[in-house]
């Protein structure tokens, strides 16, 4: 674990992606103690209201306002408690259900294997964003729906990666050991090679972490996630459309916050894998 | 090799049957009657029931997917539930728009990212080299809308050099010959509707190329570092050629290998991408099309454009698989 920290430490890009990870958690953990307004407070007379420092800015509204006068930096904060809901449930999802297939498919091997990668297969050929949509199509435009979608639409990337690390590790000497010392195929399976094929899939629910996130904004954007009055970013955006001329501050940030979160899981993901297995760097 | 591109293609068969299958379950999984999500709650029970027996939904299950599949492979995707006209025309008519923004989407993304990639390579660790790879990284994380946002604000709004949103403004008028805006104003040499559609169409191409630019850099530049290492370009550089020879002529041709498929691969991609670019710009494509048929809850509409866009993308990861395939004497000779 020292070790571990040691060269963590070393690669830059993972720190600051750490970093940003670590405030964004903080943002979200204390989001009523930061914000200076409930996320949904409106006051009509402090429509629009431009970012402090420009010309009309006030004090009390860091960002500015939106069109319902809602107070934009409050707003952002409680996003982050959104995002990273979103994020965690999601990739839960999808690692819990691509974990068992892949597992299965990998220790089973043959017509198991065979069945399981070309379902994987079929879901991986219809493109992300697009099975997204065609699920919250049929469940209904809403948060929980949309987090659904997203984490069936992950499903197949990490039952690839599960598979593959679960085959590396199948015929090594420890397994074939454990196995002739009676083991049974569930602790073989969770116990036994899970642990040391663990690398690559933390890896991947990282980065999973960043894109989860940018397709809940997707489609919030799109008006298929969260609805109003939802503090979501991307619901955010769809909002300020309308605003580009009058109001772009409403456009800037809660993009911003979108980027950062996102940038910042990438950057940590990137480190992981440079520090738990530089093998898989550049594949 | 004939066996190779025989077993690929025998293999799309089940996938392309899934997504099939996939399709026509969306209709019988969504929660209600679907007679009654196109006549509303307030039809009568007749009306319903004619409805019913007119889509065929009285009989058994696998009935119905067998005349939906017969229909779609007669070219009768159905009628769009809100314009009532047949819905494969409404693709063709949004399809050249979106191949427009995808292809200078992708010209861009091809051209920049390849460029970058090489640069860094050959001067690794430089300021242009963490300069190019951070902004690399930094347009993986972009979300493709918020960056399109951004430069409709400062390329439209502020500086106002290009437009906001649309394919070609109002007072010109194309005929529509093959549907490719660019194509057809040149064909009746219409320059400046040429003009015209090119500005229209930078921004969103530049929105929906960042992401395969910055995946296409970072790919060429670390194909690149490998392939400098080889023996056969220490043996380009000590029989006399010159950097630019070793470069451009040794080892770019062997680095771009895997370039190719990536490329190929976007290229599919893209067309997901572009549901949410088209959004941003109004661009009158099929993804602005399908988000449009989702808010509406067109089903045949949804369903037909997620099974043509599913298709498109199952049969560029075909192509680019077989090309790969005739490029890479490993598999061609395997």
């Amino acid at each position: 674990m020292r070790d571990f920290i040691k060269q963590y430490k070393k690669n830059k890009s993972a720190v600051v992606g750490f970093f940003i990870v670590l405030i964004l958690l903080i943002l979200a953990l204390f989001a009523p103690f930061i914000a200076s307004h409930l996320p949904a407070d409106q006051n009509l007379a402090d429509r629009l209201i431009p970012p402090m420092w420009e010309e009309g800015g006030v004090t009390t509204h860091i960002l500015g306002t939106d069109d319902f006068g809602r107070d934009l930096f409050s707003r952002i904060i409680y996003g982050a408690r959104i995002s990273l809901m979103v994020g965690a449930i999601s990739v839960g999802m999808s690692l819990t259900f691509g974990l068992v297939m892949g597992l299965v498919a990998a220790y089973f091997g043959g017509k198991v294997d065979l069945f399981v990668m070309r379902i994987v297969d079929i879901m991986l050929s219809i493109p992300a964003i697009l099975l997204a949509i065609v699920i919250v199509s049929i469940l209904g435009p809403s948060l929980v729906n949309a987090m659904i979608a997203i984490g069936i639409v992950g499903i197949p990337t990490y039952a690839r990666v599960v598979r593959a690390s679960v085959l590396a590790e199948r015929e090594k000497e420890y397994v074939i050991a454990s196995r002739i010392n009676g083991s049974s195929n569930m602790r073989l399976m969770f116990k036994v090679i899970l642990p040391n094929a663990a690398t690559p899939i933390i890896v991947q629910s990282t980065m999973g972490f960043a894109s989860a996130v940018l397709e809940a904004a997707g489609l919030s954007f799109l008006g298929l996630g969260a609805q109003p009055p939802t503090p979501e970013w991307g619901a955010m955006l769809s909002d300020s459309l309308q605003f580009i001329t009058t109001a772009p501050w409403m456009i800037f940030y809660p993009g911003l916050a979108i980027f950062f979160t996102v940038l910042g899981f990438n950057l940590m993901g990137d480190g992981l894998m440079d520090v738990l297995d530089p093998k898989l760097k550049d594949k | 090799m004939f066996s190779y591109i025989l077993k690929r293609l025998i293999w799309t068969i089940p996938t392309l049957f899934g997504v099939t299958l996939m399709v026509f379950s969306m209709v019988h999984l969504s929660p209600g009657d679907p007679a009654v999500a196109i006549l509303g709650d307030k039809a009568n029970a007749q009306s319903v029931k004619e409805l019913r027996t007119q889509m065929g939904l009285d009989k058994p299950i696998y009935t119905q997917y067998f005349i939906y599949m017969s229909n779609i492979a007669k070219g009768d995707f159905g009628k769009s539930a809100t314009s009532y006209e047949p819905v494969l025309d409404e693709f063709l008519d949004r399809f050249p728009a979106t191949i427009e923004l995808a292809s200078l989407a992708m010209i861009i993304a091809t051209v920049l990212g390849v460029l970058a990639g090489i640069i860094s390579a050959i001067k690794r660790y430089s300021i242009f080299d963490y300069t190019s790879m951070f902004a690399a990284l930094a347009g993986v994380s972009m979300p493709v809308f918020w960056l399109g946002l951004i430069l409709i604000y400062f390329f439209a709004v502020k500086l106002g050099v290009l437009p906001v949103s649309g394919r070609l403004g109002y007072e010109f008028d194309i005929d529509h010959i093959t549907g490719f805006y660019l194509i057809d104003s040149l064909l009746v040499k219409d320059y400046e509707a040429f003009w015209d559609a090119l500005r229209h169409l930078i921004l969103p191409a530049v929105a929906l190329g960042t992401i395969p630019m910055a995946i296409i850099a970072r790919m060429t530049r670390s194909s690149m570092i490998e392939v400098m290492k080889e023996e056969y370009i220490k043996t380009a550089r000590a029989k006399g050629c010159s950097r630019f020879q070793v470069i451009a002529i040794h080892a770019l041709r062997n680095a771009l290998m895997p370039v190719v498929t990536i490329i190929g691969l976007m290229f599919g991609s893209l067309f997901a991408g572009s549901i949410l670019t088209e959004t941003t710009f109004s661009w009158p494509g099929i993804g602005k099309w399908l988000v449009n048929a989702v808010y509406q809850r067109d089903f045949p509409v949804i369903q037909s454009a997620t099974l043509i866009i599913a298709t498109v993308f199952i049969a560029i990861n075909l192509i680019v698989d077989l090309l790969y395939a005739v490029i890479n004497p490993k598999i061609r000779l395997s």
